[in-house]
C-alpha cells in the first residue's frame, strides 16, 4: 500500500464499527440504507419512465425551496422543509412542461434551463440572507452521514422510548411511506408508466400520477438531503433501480432487489468509508456503482459475461437464443 | 349490449369534431355516425389524422369544436364500455413485465382505484390469451416476443376490457401473415357478438376484404359508407391526392374486382 490508500487494517475496519461503536455504526449505516432504499424504490419508476434526468432536476431545484421555507419559517421545521420541497418539486415539473409545451425547446433542454436556474436562484438567496437562513452550502451539496448520530434523538410517550436521531426517524417514515404508497397503488402506477394513453382511456389520469410521483420525490430527496447531500441523491435515485432492472425481468421482484441493492451499498460503503477515512456518502455511492458493474458484468440474465458466451454460441453454430424467441411463429 | 338501450342508439357519434397540434389543425369537421356491430375500416395517408381521431374519440386530446357521444352519451360516462389498441411501437417492450401482467391491465378500468385483481380478473384474462393463442406464453417476458405475438398480446388486453365499443390503431402492422389471419377471424367473431370495432388500416390491398364499411380520411371524411359504395378509384383518389400513383393500381385492381366479379 502507499500514502494515499490506508492500509487495509482489519480490525480497525471491520471490527471496530461494530465493537467500539456499535451505536453510531448503527445509525450511520441505517440512514445509509433507508436514504438508499426509499430513492431506490422512487428511481425505479423514473428510470421506467426515461426520467432520470428528473430526479437530477429536482434534486437540485430543491434547494430554493428549503431557503425560502427557511425564510418564511425562521427555522427548518420538518413541516416547512417538506412543504418547501413539496413546492419546489412541483414548480420545477410546472416550468420543464411550461418551456417545453410552449416553446421549440426539447425536454432535455428545458429541464437543463430550469433546475439550474432554480439552483442558481436557491444559491443567491443563501448569500444574501445568510444571517437568516442557516444551510450549509457545502452540507446541502456533499451531506455529512457521519453527523446523523450526534442529532438530537426523537422520544415518544414522554421520553419512555427513545426512537432514535431526527433524520434517520424521519427517513425511516418516509421510506415507509413509500412502500405503501408503492403498494396501494402499485397498478396505477403500473398502468401509467407502461401505457400512459391506455391509462387515460381507462379512467387513471397519467398527469395526476405523474405529478404525485414527483412530489413524493420532492419528499424523499429533501429527507436524504441532509445525509447524503443533493449530489449523491441522484445516484442513490438510479443506481439502485438500475442494478435491480438489469437482474430481474418482473417489476415486483426489482423492488425488492433494488432495496436489498441499497442496503448492501449502505454497509459495503460503510467501511469503505472507514478503511479510506473518506466521506461515508461518497463511499456509499461508489459501493453502490461498483454493485452496478458487478451486476452488469455478470447477471445471469442480461450480464455483459453471458452475453459474450451466447455471441460465441451463435458463432459456434449451436442453439442460438433468437432461434429460441422466434420458435413460435404462427 | 347494455340492457335498456335503445338499438338504434349509435356506438359512436362525432359531430364536427376538429383537433389542432400547435394551431395546426390535423381534423376537422368530422362528423360520423357509426352503428352498433359494425367492423369499420379507417383509411387514410400518413399524417390525416387516423390516430388523432381515435385520440380524440377517447378525449385524451383538446378539441378546437365539436362532440363526441359513445353509446349515446359522453365517453367519460362511458369509457369501460370502450376498448383500445394502442400502436404496437407507443410502448416499452423492454419494460419488466410478463405477458399475463400485460393483459390483466386491460382489467383495471373496470376495478377503478384501489382495488386488485382477484382471481376472476385473472381468469378473464386467461381465458382472453387464449383466445389469440398466446395463453402458453402468459409467463414470458414481453421483450422476448416477436412482432405478432406482441400485437396478439394487445389484442388480449382489449378483449380483457370486456367492451362494446373496440378502437384500434393499425393492429396490422408489422404482423406476419399467421397472425393478421388469427386476428382478422377474431374482429369477425367480435363483430358478431354485436360488438363495434374501429381499426385503421393502412394496407388499401386488404381493406376491401376485411371492412363492412370504411370511413376514408384525410384530416376530414372525404367519404364514409358501406365499403362497396366508398372504396372506388375517385374516393382514393380523393383521399390520398398526388399520392395515388402507386395506389392507383390497387384500386383499379379492386374497382375491376368489384364489376367483373
Amino acid at each position: 500500500m502507499n500514502d494515499f490508500i490506508p492500509a487495509f487494517d482489519w480490525t480497525r475496519v471491520v471490527i471496530d464499527p461494530w465493537a467500539a461503536q456499535f451505536e453510531s455504526s448503527f445509525w450511520i449505516v441505517l440512514m445509509g440504507f433507508l436514504a438508499t432504499a426509499a430513492c431506490g424504490l422512487i428511481g425505479n419508476y423514473l428510470i421506467l419512465r426515461r426520467m432520470a434526468l428528473v430526479g437530477d432536476a429536482i434534486s437540485h431545484s430543491v434547494l430554493p425551496g428549503l431557503a425560502v421555507a427557511f425564510l418564511f419559517s425562521g427555522s427548518l421545521q420538518i413541516g416547512a422543509m417538506f412543504a418547501g420541497a413539496i413546492v419546489a418539486g412541483v414548480l420545477t415539473t410546472l416550468l420543464i412542461e411550461l418551456i417545453h409545451t410552449k416553446s421549440r425547446v426539447k425536454t432535455d433542454a428545458a429541464i437543463g434551463i430550469t433546475f439550474c436556474s432554480l439552483f442558481a436562484i436557491g444559491v443567491i438567496l443563501i448569500n444574501v440572507f445568510a444571517g437568516k437562513i442557516h444551510l450549509d452550502t457545502e452540507c446541502v451539496l456533499y451531506g455529512e452521514i457521519s453527523y446523523v448520530p450526534l442529532e438530537s434523538s426523537v422520544k415518544w410517550l414522554g421520553g419512555a422510548i427513545e426512537l432514535g436521531p431526527r433524520p434517520v426517524v424521519t427517513m425511516a417514515l418516509v421510506f415507509l411511506a413509500v412502500i405503501a404508497l408503492i403498494v396501494v397503488f402499485y397498478k396505477e402506477l403500473l398502468v401509467c408508466s407502461f401505457d400512459p394513453t391506455l391509462a387515460a382511456s381507462l379512467g387513471f389520469s397519467p398527469k395526476v400520477f405523474h405529478y404525485g410521483l414527483m412530489v413524493v420525490l420532492s419528499v424523499v430527496v429533501v429527507s436524504a438531503f441532509e445525509s447524503v447531500g443533493a449530489i449523491l441523491v441522484i445516484a442513490m435515485l438510479i443506481l439502485p433501480g438500475a442494478t435491480a432492472q438489469l437482474l430481474s425481468p418482473r417489476l415486483p421482484v426489482v423492488m425488492v432487489l433494488s432495496v436489498l441493492a441499497a442496503a448492501l451499498s449502505s454497509l459495503l460503503g460503510y467501511h469503505l468509508g472507514v478503511w479510506m477515512r473518506c466521506s461515508i456518502a461518497g463511499a456509499m455511492v461508489v459501493a453502490a456503482a461498483a454493485l452496478f458493474l458487478l451486476v452488469w458484468i455478470f447477471s445471469p440474465e442480461q450480464g455483459l459475461l453471458q452475453r459474450w458466451r451466447r455471441a460465441r454460441r451463435v458463432d459456434d453454430g449451436g442453439e442460438s437464443r433468437i432461434e429460441e424467441n422466434n420458435g413460435y411463429s404462427s | 349490449m347494455k340492457e335498456g338501450e335503445l338499438e338504434s342508439v349509435p356506438a359512436l357519434e362525432t359531430h364536427d369534431l376538429s383537433v389542432a397540434y400547435h394551431k395546426k389543425p390535423v381534423l376537422y369537421g368530422v362528423d360520423l355516425t357509426i352503428p352498433k356491430g359494425q367492423l369499420v375500416g379507417i383509411v387514410g395517408p400518413n399524417g390525416a389524422g387516423k390516430s388523432t381521431l381515435i385520440k380524440a374519440v377517447m378525449g385524451l386530446l383538446p378539441l378546437r369544436s365539436g362532440w363526441v357521444e359513445v353509446f349515446g352519451q359522453p365517453f367519460k360516462k362511458t369509457k369501460t364500455r370502450v376498448g383500445y389498441v394502442p400502436q404496437r411501437e407507443s410502448v416499452d417492450w423492454d419494460f419488466p413485465v410478463n405477458v399475463m401482467d400485460v393483459v390483466m391491465m386491460g382489467r383495471y378500468g373496470k376495478l377503478g382505484l384501489f382495488r386488485r385483481p382477484k382471481k376472476k380478473d385473472r381468469d378473464i384474462a386467461r381465458e382472453c390469451l387464449d383466445k389469440v393463442k398466446m395463453l402458453p406464453f402468459a409467463n414470458r417476458q414481453i421483450s422476448n416476443l416477436s412482432g405478432g405475438q406482441q400485437q396478439r398480446v394487445f389484442l388480449a388486453r382489449a378483449l380483457a376490457q370486456e367492451s362494446d365499443l373496440y378502437l384500434m390503431d393499425e393492429p396490422f402492422a408489422g404482423v406476419d401473415a399467421a397472425t393478421e389471419a388469427a386476428i382478422i377471424e377474431l374482429l369477425k367473431e367480435l363483430k358478431e357478438r354485436g360488438k363495434t370495432i374501429l381499426v385503421v388500416h393502412h394496407d388499401l390491398t386488404t381493406a376491401r376484404e376485411y371492412f363492412d364499411s370504411m370511413v376514408l380520411l384525410n384530416m376530414r371524411v372525404v367519404a364514409f359508407g358501406p365499403t362497396e359504395q366508398v372504396f372506388t378509384v375517385e374516393q382514393l383518389q380523393k383521399t390520398y391526392g398526388g399520392r395515388l400513383t402507386l395506389l392507383s393500381d390497387v384500386a383499379g385492381e379492386t374497382e375491376r374486382q368489384l364489376s367483373g366479379e
